[in-house]
């Protein structure tokens, strides 16, 4: 399994020749909830790869899991990144995605978040899931970090089984948290504005 | 079925063949020596350089400086890999760089979504057969799989892709791309296979010929960097393009390219005038190279092809003189060895 974790990292890094940058925001080992931008399948492996080493180990990505467990290889690689894995059609009762993230992410873990839901094809950003605003009520102490992830929708887009290895770039800013009284709506598109602003940032 | 294996003890006996050829030819290793002294030299003054703490380096400069030191002493190691190990390794080594250079053009190139199989093609397909084909020195084939197929079946790929926006800009996008970073920089090591039977310089290798190439090119952008500096920017070439680049730097960098080509001769099968006249040829052509690639940068509001983000120069940044150059550089080489082989046979 350690070997598969290194290889996988290897991998993401030969097929997007990622360059990470962190703009007002430190590697840390305390429990975070990165949530970024979502254009290909490649996102989830990449940006946790791209993560330093210790930290990777405290990072899980969600993922879906319909994709995730279509065959044994999938699987494989989804579990050497382990990757915590969401049913997006079928929710039940005190079992909804952000229970699970929560009761997953202990006091150890920090994960990795896409709130638009799918994957975006268009270059405009899709409009946030409630799930983050959920999970920023439930446990107001971690540190909600934004990440915009550049290119990766070129390398591996949407439909496309084969990728095209450029470059890409991942840039994590600033955290933010739920503030006081804030509503889910105005939290959502600040959270959405605190991505483009970083792209803003950059380009 | 007698090809594979013949072709595989060839591969097993390259290795030690080319380096005792290398060996044995004494200017081509007094000159990589040198090369390396040099080097060694101009790292030791990066590091010194790099320390000072006070105002009166720029830091900025001094990173660049590094930056490209760190880039020869690559060039170098690749060089003389490919040198001790064998053509074979030297033609995968470049493959390789076409390919990550292939990768910064199309990163800073938008493409479109339906270009996604083209560009697939272009980087599996395209490009290893071309240096596939070099290396099985078929050269009715690599001088032409990329401007006559690839550059037929890439507007195919995508206008079968259904989608017809800007699709004149899209073709011509990859197929550019195609060509100066795959199709041009492939002539540096064709020039490895070059037949130099009959050759001014009996005892010179085929090795000889590339490292002159290469070392010539990378002496040229210093050179017009150099006089560009020292006479000042008066007269600027295309102030849109590159604020740098001035009459006064292409001229006497030229002029001097081909004065340190001709004392170089020795290394190649040529004799003084014919060195002169390959290392001019490579300094305009490397001089067009910078200016292309300077054009393109500027277009897309970028200072370097190297990352997404403003920092590191790329790959491409390094060898836009050597693409441009190589073509040129092998087709007169050619010329001149067939020439000679008339005159003396």
């Amino acid at each position: 399994m350690k070997f598969m974790s290194r290889l996988l990292v290897i991998v993401a890094k030969l097929l997007s020749g990622y360059s990470v940058r962190w703009l007002d925001c430190q590697p840390d080992t305390c429990q975070r909830i990165y949530f970024a931008n979502h254009t290909s399948h490649l996102d989830a492996l990449v940006l946790w790869a791209s993560l330093p080493h210790d930290l990777r180990a405290l990072t899980r990505p969600v993922a879906a899991k319909d994709y995730w467990e279509g065959g044994p290889v999938r699987r494989h690689i989804a579990t050497s990144f382990n990757a915590l894995l969401i049913d997006r059609k079928e929710i039940k009762v005190h079992q909804s995605p952000v229970d699970l993230m929560i009761r997953e992410m202990g006091n150890t873990f920090s994960l990795i978040v896409f709130p638009e839901g799918g994957r975006n094809s268009s270059d405009e950003m899709g409009r946030f899931k409630s799930g983050l605003y959920y999970l920023a009520k439930k446990r107001p102490d971690l540190e909600l970090v934004p990440v915009y992830l550049d290119n990766m929708n070129r390398i591996l887009p949407r439909g496309e089984v084969l990728p095209v290895p450029l470059l890409s770039c991942i840039t994590i800013g600033e955290p933010i948290w739920l503030e006081n009284g804030e509503g889910k709506a105005e939290f959502l598109r600040r959270a959405r504005q605190s991505i483009i602003d970083i792209r803003e940032a950059t380009t | 079925m007698q090809l594979i294996p013949n072709n595989l003890i060839g591969f097993f006996q390259e290795p030690l063949e080319s380096l005792s050829g290398v060996l044995d030819n004494t200017s081509l290793l007094l000159l990589i020596s040198c090369v390396l002294g040099l080097l060694l030299i101009a790292s030791f003054i990066g590091r010194m350089l790099e320390r000072q703490t006070d105002d009166r380096v720029n830091i900025a400069v001094v990173r660049a400086f590094n930056h490209r030191i760190r880039a020869w002493w690559l060039m170098i190691a690749i060089l003389v890999v490919g040198f001790v190990t064998g053509n074979t390794c030297t033609v995968i080594l470049f493959g390789l760089i076409s390919f990550w250079a292939l990768r910064e053009f199309i990163t800073m190139t938008p493409t479109r979504r339906s270009d996604h199989r083209a560009l697939f093609w272009s980087f599996f397909i395209i490009t290893p057969l071309q240096f596939v084909m070099v290396g099985m020195e078929k050269y009715g084939l690599f001088s032409t799989i990329i401007p006559v197929y690839a550059s037929l079946l890439i507007p195919a790929r995508i206008a079968v892709s259904n989608d017809q926006k800007q699709f004149l800009e899209r073709s011509a996008k990859i197929q550019l791309a195609l060509l100066i970073c795959v199709y041009a920089l492939s002539f540096a090591p064709a020039t490895l296979y070059l037949d130099l039977s009959n050759s001014h310089n009996e005892d010179v290798r085929p090795e000889g010929l590339l490292f002159f190439f290469v070392l010539i090119t990378q002496l040229n952008d210093i050179f017009q960097y150099g006089w560009g500096k020292l006479l000042g920017d008066r007269r600027v070439i295309a102030p849109n393009i590159n604020a740098r680049r001035s009459w006064e730097g292409f001229i006497g960098g030229a002029a001097t390219t081909t004065l340190v080509g001709a004392l170089l001769h020795s290394v190649t099968p040529f004799e003084y005038w014919q060195a002169a006249l390959l290392s001019l040829v490579v300094a305009i052509m490397g001089f067009f190279g910078g200016m292309v690639m300077s054009a393109i940068k500027r277009d897309r509001g970028v200072s370097d092809f190297g990352t997404l983000v403003q920092g590191h120069a790329g790959v491409l940044d390094r060898i836009d003189s050597m693409c441009f150059a190589a073509p040129i550089f092998y087709h007169v080489a050619k010329a001149i060895l067939e020439h000679s082989d008339k005159v003396t046979g």
